[in-house]
This record gives C-alpha cells, sequence and structure tokens, in this order.
C-alpha cells in the first residue's frame, strides 16, 4: 500500500460552533457555510461516515465522486482534495486528515444492493441509503432520491489493483481519527453513519462519529 | 449524441469505426427512470474498477439494466465520468457553430442534458457515466492514468438489455484524453435481437450477484 499522508489541524473542539454526535444507523443534514470548517471524527475506530453535498443555493448542483477524483488524477480523496461537483466546481476543500484515505468508489450501501451482494433475504436491514431517503425526505430542502448520486466513504479503505480489480480492505482508520474540510460555498451536508454488517467496513461493529463545525 | 428507448432483450453494438474511440453513456430504467444506472453498486457487486464481457450494468435499486456479453477490447472505463462546457473549452478551446458549422464541439455534459431533456429529464438525472472503449488504470498510488493506444480500430462491445432501457450515448472524447486536438471518432450503433439469459448464461453465472441481479430484474415483469 502507498504511503499515507497525515495532517493534524490546529482548530480546538472547544472553539467550534457547532458539534454532535450521530449513532450508527442514524442521519445527519445540516448546512456548512462558505468559509466554515467541518469536522467529522471517527470516535472508536473503523466506522464508515457516507457523506454527500449539495450547494445550498441551488441543489441541483451536488457533489460528484467522478470529477473529483479526475480533476485530482487520484483515486483517493486527502488532505488537499478539492471535493467537486456535478458542474466541476470545488465545493469544499479537505484540509486535514489523519486517516489519511477515503474512498468516493464505493457509494453507499443500500437494502438493495445487499440483496445483489449478500443475498435477496437482506431486504430488512438497515442501509446507508434509506437513511439518506429519510433524511432528505424530513429535512424541508426539497431533495429527493432524484438528486442523490454516489458519495463519499469517509474512513473506508477501497483499494483498485493496477488490473482493474476493486478490494473491500480493513479500515485504515483508528478511534479519534479525524477529517476536516473547508467550504467554499454554502453548502448542506448529508451523513448516514454507516449501518452496515455484512462487510468489514465498520470491523463488523457500527460506532457513532462526531461532527464539529467551526467559523 | 443519441437517446432511444430500447425493449427488454435486445443487443446493443457498438462498433468503433476508428482506433480512440469513447463513448459515454447513461442507462436507466425506461418504465421508471428513478431506477437508474449506479456505477459503484456496478463495481461493488462485481468486485471490478473495469468493464468486460460477463459484467452486468445496474441500476441503484438492484436492478440489471444490461449485460456485457460480447468485448473485444476487455476493459471499459467506469471511473473517468465526462467533461462540462467549460472543462472542454478549456482543454480544447471554443469551437462554436457559428464559426464551425458541424464541426463545432459539444459537450459530453451538454449532449446528456439535451438528449436526455427529450425524455423529460435533466441535470438531476446525470449519475456518474460508463465510457466505453476507453481504459484507465490506477497504480498502486491510486493514480489515474489513461491509456491512449487502447482501442483499435473494429473494436465493440455488446450489451444485451435485461429490461425496457433508456439509453443515453455521447461520442466525446474521454475526458482524461491528452493532448490539443480534438479527437472526432465515428462509432457504430446497431440494435439487434437477442435471446433472454438462459439458466447457463455466462452473464448470469458469472458470479452469484449477477444471478441475484437478473431474479430482482426477473421480478418486474412477473
Amino acid at each position: 500500500m502507498s504511503t499515507l499522508i497525515y495532517t493534524e489541524s490546529a482548530l480546538q473542539p472547544e472553539a467550534a460552533s457547532y458539534q454532535s454526535t450521530i449513532l450508527a444507523g442514524d442521519g445527519w443534514f445540516h448546512p456548512v457555510g462558505k468559509g466554515q470548517t467541518l469536522r467529522i471524527v471517527d470516535l472508536e475506530g473503523n466506522q464508515a461516515a457516507d457523506t454527500f453535498f449539495f450547494r445550498a443555493s441551488d441543489v441541483t448542483e451536488r457533489y460528484s465522486a467522478q470529477d473529483t477524483i479526475r480533476e485530482q488524477g487520484s483515486i483517493y480523496l486527502t488532505t488537499g482534495t478539492k471535493l467537486m461537483s456535478n458542474l466541476c466546481r470545488p465545493l469544499l476543500t479537505i484540509t486535514a486528515d489523519t486517516c489519511g484515505r477515503h474512498d468516493t468508489l464505493g457509494g453507499a450501501c443500500a437494502a438493495e444492493s445487499n440483496m445483489v451482494r449478500y443475498s435477496l433475504d437482506k431486504r430488512f436491514m438497515h442501509a446507508c441509503r434509506d437513511t439518506f431517503l429519510l433524511q432528505m425526505a424530513l429535512s424541508g430542502y426539497h431533495v429527493t432520491k432524484r438528486d442523490l448520486a454516489h458519495n463519499i466513504n469517509f474512513f473506508m479503505n477501497v483499494p483498485v489493483t493496477p488490473e482493474g480489480g476493486l478490494k473491500f480492505d480493513d479500515g485504515v482508520s483508528e478511534p479519534g481519527k479525524y477529517v476536516e474540510m473547508k467550504a467554499e460555498e454554502d453548502v448542506l451536508c448529508l451523513i448516514s453513519n454507516c449501518p452496515q454488517l455484512n462487510n468489514p467496513c465498520n470491523a463488523y461493529n457500527p460506532t457513532p462519529i462526531q461532527v464539529l463545525i467551526w467559523n | 449524441m443519441w437517446s432511444l428507448r430500447i425493449p427488454r432483450h435486445r443487443l446493443v453494438r457498438l462498433t468503433a469505426l476508428e482506433g480512440g474511440a469513447n463513448v459515454s453513456v447513461l442507462l436507466y430504467n425506461a418504465d421508471q427512470p428513478l431506477d437508474r444506472l449506479n456505477v459503484p453498486d456496478t463495481l461493488k457487486a462485481l468486485h471490478t474498477a473495469k468493464l468486460t464481457t460477463g459484467h452486468i450494468l445496474m441500476s441503484d435499486m438492484g436492478h440489471a439494466l444490461a449485460s456485457i456479453v460480447e468485448d473485444s477490447l476487455g476493459w471499459h472505463d467506469p471511473l473517468g465520468g465526462h467533461l462540462t462546457t467549460v472543462a472542454m473549452a478549456a482543454k480544447y478551446g471554443v469551437h462554436n457553430y457559428q464559426q464551425y458549422r458541424n464541426d463545432y464541439y459539444r459537450s459530453a455534459h451538454e449532449n446528456f442534458l439535451v438528449e436526455l431533456s427529450k425524455h423529460g429529464l435533466g441535470l438531476r438525472d446525470i449519475v456518474a457515466n460508463v465510457n466505453f472503449f476507453s481504459k484507465v488504470i490506477v497504480d498502486d498510488d491510486g493514480r489515474m492514468v489513461f491509456d491512449a493506444e487502447h482501442c483499435v480500430k473494429g473494436a465493440s462491445v455488446s450489451l444485451r438489455t435485461e429490461m425496457n432501457v433508456l439509453l443515453v450515448l455521447a461520442n466525446c472524447p474521454h475526458p482524461m484524453h491528452r493532448g490539443d486536438a480534438y479527437p472526432s471518432r465515428s462509432v457504430k450503433v446497431e440494435i439487434l435481437p437477442a435471446s433472454p439469459p438462459t439458466k447457463d448464461d455466462f452473464c448470469r453465472n458469472f458470479r452469484p450477484e449477477c444471478a441475484r441481479t437478473l431474479a430482482l430484474t426477473e421480478r418486474l415483469f412477473i
């Protein structure tokens, strides 16, 4: 595996203007203003934080994984990565990362994709895309399934081989690891704290994450 | 650019009439376009970062949109996406219609918008696309490298539709193509008869995930 680069932040949690804990299986849909910094903390380690962004002033502009990886020429997200929109404009920039690598190829788990990946009787299991849909339905932001493209999996490790293979490796995260990003525009941040129990993306033990915002 | 509603169990054959072709593709369930191509669900289910024979292009609702039943190249790109008009102009310059008439350049993004609009769809419906005939290798450090020599003249790939689909095609350069000159390459599209996948169909048996997505899709036609 390639060398991971860790970048710590000087921001102190006591100075944050907002903080909240998101339990495993729960969602969070919250505005982050231009110039504000959002930190996501993997409190207990190896927890996938499925994260998506909309531009607040026009929700048809939204995070695009393909634009993000192509524009930086690398599939992994870390410090310096500009999180690009479907109009190929930066929405946020990652400014600190003590984990070193995050995935944006794997998308979110869904009841339907669990049926395909594991077994048709997995339909009942909780999944990130159900959390996304419920958060959108409850939000008042006028976004629906139609507005949902594929997301970032913070703290998740999905390596690609030069032969074109895709692997789901054990996470590279540990308790207290965090990733921080500064908003380049007013954005809406949609998070599902992943409830997946069928693969090691949460080490088979989904745990809480924390979100903090600094002005 | 082109779009067409294609019934279930037809063969869609794309043939590169020149080397260096690229066709950016989106796929929707024609009966319910909210059920649409989902690249990550496809790649996760197949444990792949490339597309070739045996693979099934899946929707976000767990359905099989189309199976890749023939492929002379062995690698088609699901990672690179497509260019917006601003990004394309920065790369190749502005070639407007006023000056260049039918040799003007239009980005894949605008091609998608025009074709989708004909079916009552739009920007909200543009999700991650697939680029047929193109190859992007990811090295051990995660860097993406475009293979400019990949697509040879005569290369072909055939999809069997597994439901009624809306197929949207943009014949535009791959977004990672290097060089100042805009490559314009012709691609032939054929729609041919096809048989439904049998129990011993290669795609159905490629992985257990393929059998399950086909089983879920068959439920749409009970």
